[in-house]
């Protein structure tokens, strides 16, 4: 776990326009000042999972239990009906 | 009464008896929503030639062959859609102006199993963009109101849903809850609300959530009709792999087996500071209704609860970072600078979360305490049937409130999300009125046990 940056998350604006940047969304300058707020709240709120002890316990992301579902590999045909589709001429030429 | 007052069955005798034609069903659903939702901002699309179309054709059926009805569960019956559906060359826009002019070329799986079993679309209701909410108003199509004050919030993010029932629009609604999104509603609007187990319900078609979370399910004026829908909508679907073979009981023929010596635990968790006093008793009541009916009331205990929502708003929005990564403004709808406030800020916390360095800290974490309310709740359902809770501290609020202080907001789904983490189903059912606003009360039971589920909200309301 000595990979893990910051057990205290306080968010600077360069990081919120950081994080903005990497989920492909522009934020204003006032935006970037409420989101930093706003965001350190939530994030400080969470933080309160730090208190319990989750050693030895497995992570839950699959909750009915299943695993490795597979289907047979048959065709069928396509639920997407091709109406609204129309056919254009050959665009590229081998 | 008038046809869009009944239930789904009642109606259904109706039909078979002609007392009235589905068209006449259909146009007095169609007359509620004229007369009501200029006010109420309950549809988004009001689907009215197509369903009038459909109407026709099903009269000519019910005419046709006097047991159409009886093979057909749904025929003749409109009903509305939360806008998060796909419906086939019905606009679907997820309540975001991202989507306002997308039209999906197929129908989502529950929308093709409703239309088989006879359904007739009424329209597209309203809902907190990308389902990201607890009172509506995070809507890019303006809020839906409350039907009961129409200065407070009706309950999110299916907002539009439960009105439409609620008001008689529509006999029966679909929804989606992914942390609450129909339980509160149902309960803010006085009707009967099922988020039914993780994976029995399937979601293709369905705009992704949070994709571990997101559960399909809708709203009805009683159990019965709740009951009726499960039947048609619940099962495998080849395009969901997280729906299992797990064959679907006749939720109709147990339902009346009652509940006598059936043991119902009541966690003191879900009965804290800051809850309404008011709320608090009408659940005693209703308990007390439960336990006339011969349940065993048992009190538990479920020590975990107190951390689901922190887990909620890790796992949550790191999973809606990932799923609303896709609007790029090339395959549907607009571009990402259409992107509401919420949905921003949660895209921001997941993506900030999920990124390197944090993961560990953050939603590896949140998986971990996950699996120990899972637990808790496991080993509650050793020692007792099922599990009755309120669905909200607080009745229904105003507009504005809480629109502010994001977490003050989220605080509203405490009692709901602890089932979506632990993938239980839950039904939520009008259990009467404080200061003339309803309150609601929700039963949780174990994993793919929405039959019993049925048979206890069946047998409380008898009482």
């Amino acid at each position: 776990m000595s990979n893990i940056k910051s057990q205290t998350s306080n968010l600077t604006q360069e990081e919120v326009r950081h994080i903005a940047k990497l989920a492909g969304l522009t934020l204003t300058s006032t935006e970037v000042k409420k989101f930093q707020f706003q965001l350190n709240e939530i994030l400080s709120y969470v933080s309160q999972l730090r208190r319990v002890d989750t050693k030895n316990v497995e992570p839950t992301s699959q909750v009915t239990g299943l695993e490795n579902v597979f289907r047979e590999d048959k065709p069928a045909p396509s639920s997407v009906k091709y109406k609204n589709f129309f056919k254009t001429k050959l665009v590229l030429e081998k | 009464m008038k046809p869009y007052q009944l239930t789904i069955s009642q109606a259904q005798e109706g039909l078979k008896k002609k007392r009235f034609s589905s068209s006449e069903l259909v146009k007095s659903c169609l007359e509620q929503i004229k007369k009501l939702d200029r006010k109420l901002n309950a549809f988004i699309t009001i689907c009215e030639k197509e369903a009038l179309a459909q109407a026709r054709e099903t009269d000519k059926k019910i005419c046709n062959s006097q047991f159409a009805i009886r093979n057909l569960p749904l025929l003749g019956i409109p009903i509305a859609v939360k806008d998060l559906f796909c419906t086939e060359g019905i606009r679907t826009t997820a309540g975001s102006k991202v989507l306002e002019n997308y039209l999906p070329p197929y129908d989502a799986t529950v929308i093709k199993r409703l239309k088989e079993a006879g359904a007739i679309i009424i329209g597209k209701t309203n809902c907190d963009a990308w389902a990201h909410g607890s009172s509506g108003e995070n809507s890019d199509f303006g809020p839906t109101k409350n039907p009961y004050d129409q200065s407070r919030v009706p309950g999110g993010s299916s907002s539009g849903s439960a009105v439409a029932v609620a008001s008689g629009m529509a006999l029966a609604a679909t929804g989606t809850d992914t942390g609450g999104s129909i339980r509160l509603p149902a309960a803010f609007c006085g009707v009967v609300g099922l988020k039914p187990t993780y994976g029995r319900v399937s979601r293709w078609g369905v705009i992704a959530m949070a994709s571990s979370l997101d559960s399909i399910g809708h709203f009805t004026k009683n159990v019965e009709d709740s009951a009726i829908i499960l039947e048609v909508t619940a099962g495998k679907d080849t395009y969901d792999a997280t729906t299992p073979p797990k064959p679907v009981p006749n939720y109709l023929k147990n339902l009346k087996k009652g509940i006598g010596g059936i043991k119902i635990g009541v966690p003191k968790e879900y009965f804290i500071k800051g809850m309404e006093r008011k709320i608090e008793l009408q659940i005693y009541r209703a308990i007390k209704k439960l336990e006339k009916r011969g349940a065993k009331i048992v009190n538990i205990s479920l020590p975990h609860t107190k951390y689901a929502l922190a887990v909620y708003y890790i796992v949550q929005p790191a999973e809606v970072s990932s799923n609303l990564a896709r609007y790029d403004g090339i395959r549907y709808g607009f571009g990402r600078e259409k992107f509401g406030a919420e949905a921003k800020r949660r895209i921001m916390l997941g993506t900030y979360t999920l990124s390197a360095g944090y993961y560990e800290a953050y939603y590896l974490k949140a998986m971990k305490v996950r699996t120990l309310i899972k637990k808790d709740f496991e080993e509650a359902f050793e020692k007792v049937q099922a599990i009755i809770a309120p669905v909200s501290p607080t009745l229904p609020f105003k507009f504005g409130e809480k629109t502010a202080d994001p977490l003050k907001m989220y605080l509203s789904d405490i009692f709901t999300i602890p089932a979506n983490l632990a993938g239980l189903p839950g039904l939520s059912l009008p259990i009467g009125f404080v200061d003339n606003l309803p309150v609601g009360m929700q039963i949780l039971g174990p994993q793919f046990s929405e039959e019993l589920l049925f048979q206890i909200g069946w047998a409380y309301e008898k009482e």
